[in-house]
């Protein structure tokens, strides 16, 4: 049923830049691009049990190869996603043993180093990545629209595929790491190689998003990867729900537009209502919008419908 | 036969508190011997040196010939040691037929060739009806139930098995002897068991423990007779 209804989601969502203007198409690229970071970060968030501060990493990593190769002329599309899956994945590889050993807050205070780390290197090393005056790369494809439908079929396949992947074995096997490693070693299970080939494939989604930046923007920068995008990553998978693909995907979405929307209606105030919005959510949704049981209510609010109420008072 | 187990004076501290006190253990191949103990005699922290959930403070482990002292958990299960844990442990967002699969996975050659050995297992284990439910939905017997059925779907030559029979209906009390009963006859088992019913009607040796320290070894009859046994569990000074 909820998988019927997104067939004519993406239909919607393909025929968005037809119904809107140039800016906003290039707005929702962008934020189709940090959706599809969102799920890297859901994924080891949610499903393998690794919170993470640290995903701009990967995505500053993938960012940067694509516009290098942009600057030395490579224009094939598919080419650069490619290369900056392999430089994010590769980048997840080397940085693994720091992060698969450790567990829950530690966690989120080495990747968040390790983000911090990324966007300093992005700072300084100014032969590869221009430094804090960023990179400017040549537009590979023409129009706002067809950067938008690129953009949109990318993240379609991309999120199609982790889907698909967590419901083969590979995603019970990460479940259950999640759920109880102690038990999966006692059953003979490899837990720190199935962590390691679950962040290096969620580096590989965040490089892509890196490759998608460049093609809709243009131009990468330090300030795309800054602590500000690692946190609101975070914060949009928590509230879309980290153990759903899908609604960490939307969550992402929603709160980087409505950081842009706020930052425009009260300037200097975003952080804090984001902040808030944080607290309320992990209060009242602890598995964020799509882990909520919403047949639950539905069958609270039956049962407390006047009609529910008078059939119960007869009975008593 | 050679000795399918042995530990060499194996040994582990908790700051001063020794929890497991130089323990040599022989156990032959097929054979099920019980350990039995008061409360904190150190059954658990035994299973869990065997089973390489913690490390010894000192002394060796053995198994089939070879050392695995200092091998990890995961590499003793592929080893062919499996276990439960005294507080039943499951995946519990997964289903509890995908529990067992998964359980079986590393001997089995993946997750959906464990599928149909694992109906099987549920069937045996009397979670059949329970096949499609998360685990988080099952009462605490059938959780302890599930993770025996974890446990036999691994195959393993060596069994582990801490207070199988606790906090179980009297249904799948029985249920469980009889699952014990049909254990295959090369299946070495430890197991530690308050129930001592059970202990004697499925013991070949039992061996008794106390603050850490073995106090002694016999068959069931020896042991139920034995006044040893009783000041142990008293706790009256010998
Ligand atoms: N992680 C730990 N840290 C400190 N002390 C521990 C730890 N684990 C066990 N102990 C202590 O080691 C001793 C043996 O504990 P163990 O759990 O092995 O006993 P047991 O024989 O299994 O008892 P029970 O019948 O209650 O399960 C106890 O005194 C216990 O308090
Ligand atoms: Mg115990």
């Amino acid at each position: 049923m909820k998988r019927l209804l997104l067939v004519p989601a993406v239909a919607f969502a393909a025929a968005l830049p037809w119904l809107v203007d140039d800016y906003t198409t290039a707005t929702l690229a962008r934020l189709l691009v940090l959706g599809l970071v969102g799920v890297s970060v859901a994924l080891l968030t949610g499903v393998t049990g690794l919170p993470t501060l640290g995903q701009t990493a990967p995505f500053a990593a993938g960012a940067y190869a694509a516009a290098q190769l942009g600057l030395h002329d490579v224009a094939n599309e598919p080419v650069r996603l490619l290369a900056a899956a392999g430089v994010g994945a590769a980048f997840a590889l080397l940085t693994a043993p720091l992060v698969v050993y450790a567990r829950g807050v530690i966690v989120l205070m080495i990747t968040l180093a390790i983000g911090e780390l990324a966007i300093t290197v992005a700072s300084r090393w100014k032969s590869v990545t221009g430094g804090t005056d960023g990179l400017i790369a040549a537009p590979t494809l023409d129009t706002d629209r067809a950067r938008y439908l690129y953009t949109l079929a990318v993240v379609v396949v991309l999120v199609a595929l982790v889907l698909l992947a967590l419901r083969s074995p590979a995603g019970l096997l990460l479940r259950a790491s999640r759920d109880d490693e102690a038990r999966m070693r006692a059953s003979g299970h490899p837990v720190t190689a199935y962590l390691t080939g679950a962040y290096a494939a969620a580096g590989g989604i965040a490089g892509v998003g890196g490759a998608l930046l460049v093609t809709t923007q243009q131009y990468v920068s330090p300030a795309d990867f800054s602590f500000d995008t690692a946190a609101l990553l975070l914060l949009g998978v928590v509230i879309g729900g980290a153990g759903s693909m899908l609604g960490a995907a939307a969550g992402t979405a929603f709160v980087f537009a409505a950081r842009d929307w706020l930052s425009g209606l009260l300037p200097g105030h975003a952080p804090l209502l984001l902040g808030a919005l944080f607290v309320v959510t992990a209060y009242l949704l602890p598995r964020g919008v799509a882990g909520f049981d919403w047949r639950r209510l539905g069958r609270a609010a039956r049962a407390a419908s006047p009609g529910a109420m008078r059939r119960r008072n007869q009975e008593a | 036969m050679a000795d399918i187990l042995i530990t060499e004076a194996l040994t582990r501290r908790y700051g001063s508190l020794v929890a497991v006190d130089r323990i040599d253990l022989r156990i032959a191949p097929g054979e099920r011997r019980a350990i039995i103990g008061p409360n904190g005699a150190g059954k658990t922290t035994l299973l869990d040196l065997v089973a390489g959930a913690i490390r010894p403070s000192g002394g060796r482990i053995r198994f089939d010939g070879r050392d695995i002292t200092g091998s990890g958990p995961a590499r003793r299960a592929r080893l062919g040691i499996g276990r439960i844990h005294q507080r039943p442990a499951v995946w519990p967002s997964l289903t509890t037929l995908d529990n067992v699969a998964v359980a079986a996975a590393q001997s089995r050659g993946g997750v959906r060739r464990s599928r149909r050995p694992a109906i099987e297992l549920l069937d045996r284990l009397g979670l059949a009806d329970q096949a499609g439910v998360e685990a988080a939905r099952l009462s605490h017997g059938q959780r302890r139930q599930l993770e025996i059925a974890m446990a036999l779907a691994g195959e393993p030559r060596l069994l582990l098995l801490d207070e199988p029979a606790a906090g179980l209906s009297a249904v799948e009390f029985e249920r469980l002897g009889e699952v014990l009963r049909d254990l295959p006859e090369g299946m070495t088992v430890l197991l530690v068991e308050h129930r001592l019913d059970l202990v004697y009607a499925f013991a070949d040796v039992v061996t008794v423990l106390r603050d850490g320290q073995y106090v002694v070894s016999g068959t069931p009859d020896e042991i139920r007779m034995s006044h040893t046994v009783r000041q142990a569990y008293s706790g009256a000074v010998a």
